[in-house]
């Protein structure tokens, strides 16, 4: 949430508002500024201090310099977590980009059914993760699940104990949760497409796949990299519905760096490294943020609607 | 830390029907103290009882309470004391913990406490001050129930299979075979939850090296966990988990959830080590399964050519109540006054033996015999109390941080995805002093 938010400060443009429209609109930027300081940076630089330091939550804070950094570069359990995540990263963004665009290209139509399912779509959005996972969680209970409940053994998986099919789930939970909002998105930008584009193609005898892939795609590009963006930074802060689903579990094998990072501090009682996580996720988050940014602004100038 | 968000927390976090009725700043014009504690029941309402009766006896010291959900309070409890906001008193279960507060200096010294009310110490089993005790000073007083560890089992799937309840290792392990043709699970386990797993390693090192073993380590003498004992024990729970000792899917069972529980009674597994405060939710939940004397209980078998006494525990001691060093005089006061005149007093004694446990109170037994469960009672009496050595649960003995990587390394064990001589090299780095 935090890394979303400094994309947004980021853009505001202060700057250029005072020039164009004088003085008085740069304060509009100050409630959100005050709030992102003071929910934002100022703990961002705390945590950056804590990294320098040996704590254990309950005593005194003691400065130890690069101690707490040297214990979690050389912990083997950080790659390990870096890969994890990565992972979540990758397989949801494979799963939840085609979903989305579909869904959405589906829901944009004007049909009045469409606009139910849009509504029913939607719910996954409206719950909490806690709930979504305590739900999930006991529908793939592998001896009160949903598999003995309907008869059906084949879904008497160890779904959750055993380390592949517990990442999938993972990847597939998530999914579930965050296709609506995804969806959502690309109805509105999909809605967005001039419709004598597609009048013209048909006139030129498209099919609906060539129009698809010719015009709606192309048209969606920078909507493909804002919903990107936020499901990849997005991904990096998994972390209730992880917990609640799996624990990080079996072992650690769905163990993220968000979930390293409470367990290091909050079980482990070593808020020092739990710091040097979150710095290092802080880091990558912005990192990530800034490529999407610059795949996104590198050919600003061309017009998405040309040809329109 | 504002009251709204404790109370929401609390709400969040209670099963029960009474959450919290606490706010910090109502309690008596005399000056109140507060108390955080556990949900669930019966224990909540049983803690909750003996308060509301000490703030109906002592209009003018009040004690403000609030339950915490089990999990939600132990990180709850831990940040509350960091930034200064700790009730005035700490429930909690000793050992490790609790030597986290003392090196902090956040809860007081009750030595000579303890002393000047001789009377309070009496009452209470000495074993149980075992865990309270940090540096040979006592920091907290036991309180609750005492609660060893068990091997449950269902005699009713015992029975179908025709087979007797194991009194060896080998035993056990020649039932494993026996049960999964039969298609019942021979183990229920919550491996999710990572210290029910821990609860078999407990056993197999006392039983195969002694309890010495884990005290090396608890100790933090070098390579502790490497000792050939430490190895063997590893090696043997691998061969349990290898032969589908337990049930199928355990890494993603919980116990918080009782699943555990309800495998058991309801014959999808035969056995289940246990703690003995599931006797109760079995009761409450199992339908007929305990009162119609389907459920089976025993001692940890043992393990041939063993160097463990086989009369040997573990579990919980007790629970502890410490006080905040950062509270008020007046509000400690009324914490000692609640220690000695409200804790374990007659009525609550009475409540835990209603519900099937025994409270840390001598003579407790000469209560036993009137209860319906008086078989189960007596027989947890009698572990507790013949045990030869009763060990504190690893994870409460260890430090947080040690504990920790414990629970991690046997998640992994179980999971097969590390080698004893693994589990012993990772561990051996953060016990090593």
């Amino acid at each position: 949430m935090t890394l979303a938010s400094v994309g947004s400060v980021k853009t505001a443009p202060i700057g250029s508002a005072t020039n164009v429209h004088g003085r008085s609109l740069a304060w509009l930027a100050v409630p959100a500024l005050v709030f992102f300081i003071a929910f934002g940076v100022i703990p961002l630089i705390g945590v950056l201090a804590l990294s320098f330091t040996t704590w254990d939550g309950i005593g005194e804070v003691i400065p130890s310099g690069l101690d707490s950094w040297r214990a979690t570069l050389t912990n083997p359990g950080l790659p390990h977590a870096m890969w994890v995540t990565f992972q979540v990263m990758v397989l949801s963004w494979l799963f939840q980009t085609p979903m989305s665009i579909l869904l959405g290209v589906f829901l944009a139509g004007a049909q009045k059914y469409r606009a139910l399912y849009s509504v029913l779509y939607f719910i996954p959005l409206l719950l909490s993760s806690a709930a979504i996972a305590i739900t999930f969680k006991a529908l793939l209970d592998p001896n009160f699940g949903l598999g003995t409940g309907l008869a059906l053994p084949f879904l008497n998986q160890d779904w959750l104990g055993e380390p592949t099919l517990a990442l999938g789930v993972v990847v597939f939970v998530v999914s579930w949760q965050y296709i609506p909002f995804h969806s959502l998105i690309y109805q509105g930008a999909v809605r967005q497409i001039p419709t004598s584009m597609y009048e013209a193609a048909q006139i030129d005898g498209a099919g609906r796949i060539r129009q698809f892939f010719s015009i709606t795609l192309p048209q969606l590009k920078n909507t493909i990299i804002t919903s990107s963006t936020l499901m990849v930074v997005g991904s990096l802060t998994f972390f209730d519905l992880i917990y609640v689903l799996t624990a990080g579990g079996p072992g650690d094998a769905t163990r993220v760096l968000a979930l390293e990072m409470y367990k290091t501090g909050f079980q482990g009682n070593l808020m020092g490294p739990a710091s040097c996580i979150a710095v290092i996720l802080v880091v990558v988050g912005l990192l990530l943020a800034l490529l999407f940014r610059r795949i996104g602004g590198g050919d600003e100038t061309s017009s998405q609607l040309e040809g329109a | 830390m504002s009251v709204p968000v404790v109370a929401a927390l609390a709400a969040c976090g209670s099963s029960g029907p009474s959450s919290s009725t606490a706010s910090g700043s109502a309690a008596g014009a005399g000056g109140g103290a507060s108390y955080w504690y556990l949900t669930g029941q019966p224990g909540e309402g049983i803690r909750k009882g003996a308060v509301d009766r000490f703030n109906a006896a002592n209009p003018s010291t009040q004690i403000a309470q609030t339950a915490f959900q089990n999990d939600a309070y132990k990180t709850k409890i831990k940040t509350a004391i960091g930034a200064g906001q700790a009730p005035t008193i700490i429930w909690g279960w000793g050992g490790g913990g609790l030597k986290s507060y003392v090196d902090a200096s956040q809860v007081d010294d009750l030595t000579s406490w303890f002393d000047e009310n001789s009377d309070v110490k009496k009452k209470l089993f000495p074993a149980s001050f075992g865990a309270a005790t940090v540096g040979g000073k006592i920091y907290a007083m036991p309180c609750e129930t005492v609660q060893p560890i068990v091997l449950f089992y269902n005699k009713t799937v015992f029975d179908k299979v025709g087979a007797q309840p194991p009194q060896s290792w080998d035993e056990l392990m020649a039932l494993v075979p026996k049960f999964n043709s039969a298609g019942i699970a021979p183990i229920s386990l919550g491996g999710q939850s990572r210290w029910t797993n821990m609860m078999w390693l407990e056993f197999l090192f006392d039983r195969i090296g002694g309890p010495e073993v884990f005290q090396a380590a608890f100790e933090g003498q070098k390579d502790a966990w490497s000792n050939p004992d430490a190895i063997t024990a590893l090696t043997k729970v691998q061969d349990l988990v290898k032969a589908d000792g337990f049930i199928k899917g355990f890494s993603s069972i919980t116990a918080d959830s009782n699943a555990d529980q309800a495998l058991l009674y309801t014959g999808k597994a035969a056995m289940m080590l246990h703690g003995t405060w599931t006797y109760g939710s079995m009761k409450s939940d199992g339908g007929d399964f305990v009162k119609g004397g389907h459920l089976g209980y025993m001692n940890f078998p043992t393990v041939t050519g063993g160097k463990g006494d086989p009369s040997n525990t573990v579990g919980n001691p007790g629970q502890y109540l410490s006080i905040s060093s950062k509270a008020t005089d007046a509000e400690k006061e009324v914490a000692k006054k609640f220690f000695k005149t409200g804790v374990l007093d007659d009525t609550e004694v009475k409540a835990w033996i209603d519900t099937g446990s025994i409270p840390i109170v001598n003579g407790a037994d000469a209560k036993i015999a009137g209860s319906e469960d008086a078989d189960w009672l007596k027989f947890v009496y009698g572990v507790a109390s013949g045990a030869k050595t009763f060990a504190q649960s690893w994870d409460q003995a260890l430090q947080p941080t040690a504990a920790e990587t414990l629970l991690d390394n046997i998640a992994k064990l179980f999971q097969l995805s590390i080698t004893p001589e693994q589990f012993a090299t990772n561990m051996n780095a953060v016990t090593n002093s």
